[in-house]
């Protein structure tokens, strides 16, 4: 019986479900824009997207500075050493793990095929791939979706809030910070109770990050005039796409 | 029975040519297909890449080539550089057009000539067209499937007279245009056009240095044209 209350509730209840996020969402980013907008003016050309571009600006800086220093030699270093079957095993790995919270995320955008076909890449490869080290449902047509936190909430309805470049992890927005918090909890590498392992696979996990995107910022370096409103614009159009990808599919 | 079973067949064969280039003759009064289109192209594209290691190799002279000879006819580079450049175009001088897109067009290049690298078995598929049969402006949506995650590419294209031309690109979501309007504007609202012209020439000659130092395997580096 209460299932079926439930079920007859659902419509409505999901709309105002999502209008009632959007609202929160949309009051504190004001909130959080108006404070910033008082003690802050930028430069001739400023982005209604990036009002905390001084700030932004300044955190690019020094997280480039550290990758500089740190990150950027260490992946190449391993890069260079690794070799390719192993980095791909460790890559498929990671993805591995976040497969299957991409099977969450797409059940919770509703989007069913994706759901289904991210389920059975999450068992295909950590069964038949020696629990994720190969990457067999790819062959198999089973494709990769990604689907995270942020990504959900974007999809019932809470917009991206201002643009926002966090300490070491780079672009983001505070939707997706407040995203990447929830994920950052349930996230078996730092559920691992045994603390050595949990700091290897974490390092690991990083700089295998890092070593793939080497050749973007290579990339990126030749491509861009303004390297920090480059990464946004494109940053921002991706995540807005990735929003906008499981609907876009429902028109067909 | 025998014989006349030849004879048909004979006719057939004769009459055989003369068929196939009534239906090439129809094929090209009557315009093809958006999606049909991107597909010949990316697929020439994409056999000319394979075949040539030096392509793939970033060698920019032949990526040059290929450029002018298989994309830079099926793309209103025009068009695209003027959206990229946004309301300032019209203030533009048609020299500093012209010059704003070879500037733009050397910087794409090099930009994406370093991914062609990565060009190995990949087929593109499409999804479904949203668009009326007679529609003048279309955008073509596919998927590049290789090893690992598939790669969105869609393509905004125009039709000219019975053939179509690209003028933008979107990969993985990122609108080519789009991200070079904001680049330029911001240029062009502290230099102005000319300083937008310096700033892509001085670019374009850094990423010349910096590729022939790190992609160099050949004794005689190539000369930017």
């Amino acid at each position: 019986m209460p299932f079926l209350v439930l079920k007859g509730g659902c419509g409505p209840r999901l709309a105002r479900c999502r209008a009632a996020l959007a609202r929160a969402t949309r009051s504190t980013a004001a909130l959080l824009l108006g404070v910033v907008l008082v003690g802050c003016a930028t430069g001739p050309v400023t982005d209604p997207r990036d009002p905390l571009e001084g700030y932004n600006r300044g955190m690019t800086q020094f997280n480039d500075a550290v990758d500089d220093a740190v990150l950027k030699p260490v992946a190449t270093g391993y890069a260079a050493v690794t070799p390719d079957p192993v980095r791909t095993a460790i890559s498929n790995f990671f993805g591995n793990l976040s497969d299957m919270w991409a099977t969450l995320n797409t059940a919770l955008q509703l989007r069913g095929e994706d759901t289904a076909v991210n389920f059975m890449r999450v068992n295909v490869n950590t069964v038949l791939g020696l629990g994720g080290l190969i990457d067999i449902a790819s062959d198999m047509g089973l494709y990769k979706t990604k689907a995270d936190f942020g990504q959900t909430l974007g999809y019932w309805g809470v917009p991206p809030g201002p643009y926002l470049v966090l300490p070491l992890l780079g672009p983001s927005t505070v939707r997706d910070t407040l995203g990447m918090g929830i994920e950052a909890s349930g996230d078996l590498v730092n559920r691992t109770e045994h603390i050595a392992t949990r700091n290897t696979l974490t390092g690991v996990r990083l700089v295998e990050k890092r070593a793939g995107l080497l050749r973007a910022g290579a990339m990126l370096d030749e491509a861009a005039l303004d390297k920090y409103s480059f990464t946004r614009e494109v940053f921002l159009q991706r995540r807005q796409s990735l929003v906008d990808a499981p609907r876009d599919l429902d028109i067909d | 029975m025998n014989r006349r079973h030849c004879t048909r067949r004979l006719l057939t064969l004769g009459l055989a040519p003369w068929l196939a280039l009534a239906t090439q003759a129809v094929s090209a009064s009557t315009a093809e297909a958006p999606d049909a289109f991107i597909q010949r192209v990316a697929t020439a594209t994409l056999d000319a890449v394979r075949a040539d290691p030096a392509i793939r190799a970033g060698d920019l002279q032949k990526v040059m080539t290929l450029v002018d000879g298989l994309i830079m006819p099926n793309v209103n580079f025009g068009r695209m550089t003027a959206s990229a450049v946004g309301r300032y175009w019209r203030q533009a001088t048609p020299a500093q057009q012209q010059k704003l897109q070879d500037e733009f067009k050397l910087l794409l290049v090099r930009t994406y000539s370093g991914a062609l690298a990565q060009v190995k078995d990949q087929t593109l598929s499409f999804r479904p067209l949203r668009a009326a049969p007679d529609a003048a402006d279309v955008v073509v949506r596919s998927d590049l499937r290789g090893r690992g995650e598939p790669i969105q590419l869609d393509y905004r294209v125009e039709k000219v007279g019975t053939g179509w031309k690209i003028y933008d690109l979107n990969v993985m979501g990122i609108w080519l245009v789009q991200t070079y309007n904001t680049q330029f504007a911001q240029v062009i609202g502290t230099k102005g056009i000319d300083g937008l012209i310096d700033t892509l020439a001085v670019r374009d000659q850094a990423n010349a240095a910096h590729g022939s130092a790190t992609a160099a395997p050949a004794p005689a580096p190539t000369k930017t044209p």
